[in-house]
């Protein structure tokens, strides 16, 4: 079984070996030039940089974040569960479609309260 | 160790890698800027072909433009390699690395043909067209995706700039949205399949009908054609999902530019610019073939033409490729038809579509499919 995945560490080495490789390329061929402090600042636009180099940013992205957990792992249940649907229907088991509603009920419920708080409207 | 396995994926994998997708990433950029030209009444690149004046010839072979991209790969190795003073240099080295190794993984499980039948070299057993052929194909993908997030997010962060910090938090939240609804619209396919297996599905598919038009085999049965319509549901939320995992022109809002120069890649310049470009594309074709092999058959030929045979000879082996291959060009001249036809969403209503419209329509269409397959078994 985990012979399957030999190729896989293959695959990661090369890949890795061809980022590193590249990026080695161009620091031996590429042309290097002078530093400067105008070179040195952050790029915007051409402009001398305003204001801080990390402002500060909506919450609502951290709450995104949380809540993708939440809902990802509801997802990752979902797939043991669909690979076995249909040999539990062929042997007339509907309890199988039955418990999935309830357990994705519960968390639709959540999701309305997500909706209500307004945690995923972005408008304001 | 089964030094016939190693050696055999070794090939494999600079097959698919150096052989496929860096050329196909290098020409789509290409077919992009061309497309792009063509759709805006302009030229576009024709110029680079031989250059034979450089030998001493009276004119250059302008080839339609189409050496343009090996410039542009040599130009960006040659371009000095600038890291500025403000940057946090260690992540600001591995972030490009970060972003375009797992794009590059992510193609191990497609099976890029069914088998090839090389007894005339004397092996004799037919080599399987895939890389690595694990029972988990999807869930793979979704989970080494993800990880390009990190890349992204690290090359904003650590280039300690405004523009492309704001880049690294817009793609993250918008890539972590577009997840959810990408893992909900498979389910419905894995429920009809039962499988996880991406060469088991494709050979099933090439047996019974490919999904989107079951016109052979099994594909005949008023269940598959009762199973057409959360399949289309589902074909519609994963692609447009795809698009936006690959921050492309309806959702390219992290790197938009008349708001944040260039997004998260604002600070970075020469070969590491360009692994940030060369994941961006190579996720995109592996998204395409993905598309392909999960909607469209992968490898197999319409009409379940030579599904019949059991042992596949050489030629059969050569065409699945081909037909592969051309399926996934197709799909990125669609890619790249949208990007240069549909204007960019605004953030409100890009984070309204994945959370509140296909997050509830991919929930309802696996209930939808579940249904159907109770109904009709």
């Amino acid at each position: 079984m985990l012979e399957n995945y030999v190729p896989v560490l293959i695959h990661l080495l090369i890949a890795c070996g061809f980022a590193g490789a590249t990026l080695l390329l161009s620091v031996l061929l590429g042309k290097s030039g002078a530093r400067n402090p105008v070179k040195d600042s952050a790029y915007e636009c051409g402009m001398l940089p305003v204001g801080e180099s990390q402002p500060r940013f909506s919450v609502k992205f951290y709450l995104v974040a949380m809540l993708f957990v939440i809902f990802d792992i509801e997802v990752v249940f979902l797939y043991p569960w669909a690979v076995v649907f249909r040999d539990f229907i062929n042997d007339g088991a509907h309890i199988i479609f039955w418990s999935m509603l309830s357990f994705v009920g519960i968390l639709f419920i959540a999701y309305i309260y997500v909706l209500r708080k307004g945690a995923l409207d972005w408008k304001n | 160790m089964d030094w016939f396995l190693i050696t055999s994926s070794i090939i494999k994998i600079i097959g698919v890698v150096f052989l496929m997708i860096l050329p196909l990433v290098a020409y789509s950029v290409y077919a992009e800027r061309r497309v792009s030209a063509a759709i805006q009444d302009r030229v576009g690149p024709n110029r680079v072909g031989i250059p034979l004046t450089l030998l001493g010839g009276k004119k250059d072979i302008p080839f339609a433009g189409l050496l343009q991209p090996l410039a542009d790969g040599l130009k960006f190795l040659l371009k000095e390699d600038y890291t500025p003073a403000h940057v946090n240099k260690f992540y600001f080295w591995l972030a490009p690395a970060l972003t375009m190794v797992p794009a590059l993984l992510t193609c191990a499980v497609l099976p890029f043909g069914s088998e090839l039948d090389l007894s005339f070299l004397g092996i004799d057993k037919p080599i399987p067209l895939v890389i690595a052929d694990l029972n988990v194909g999807p869930l793979f993908i979704f989970a080494i995706a993800s990880l390009s997030v990190y890349g992204i997010v690290l090359a904003g962060w650590s280039s300690n700039s405004k523009y492309p910090f704001f880049g690294g938090v817009r793609s993250s939240s918008q890539m972590i949205s577009y997840e959810i609804a990408l893992g909900l619209s498979v389910i419905p396919l894995i429920m009809i399949y039962g499988e996880l297996n991406l060469t088991k599905i494709v050979t099933f598919q090439d047996q019974h009908g490919w999904l989107l038009l079951p016109l052979w085999g099994e594909g005949l049965s008023l269940e598959r054609w009762l199973l057409l319509i959360p399949a289309c549901i589902s074909f519609i939320i994963f692609t447009t999902s795809i698009f936006a995992e690959t921050n492309r022109l309806p959702f390219d809002l992290p790197e938009c530019e008349t708001e944040l120069v260039a997004g998260y890649h604002t600070e970075y310049s020469s070969m590491k610019f360009a692994l940030f470009f060369l994941g961006e594309y190579a996720a995109m074709i592996v998204g395409s073939g993905l598309i392909v092999t999960l909607f469209f058959g992968g490898w197999s030929i319409p009409f379940g033409l030579g599904s019949g045979l059991e042992a596949k000879p050489l030629w059969l082996g050569l065409l699945h490729m081909l037909a592969f291959f051309l399926k996934i060009v197709v799909f990125i001249i669609f890619f790249i038809f949208v990007r240069w036809t549909i204007p960019r969403f605004r953030y409100d209503q890009l984070m309204r579509l994945g959370w509140v419209f296909f997050f509830e329509i991919a929930l309802a269409n696996i209930f939808l499919a579940a249904g159907i397959l109770m109904f009709t078994k």
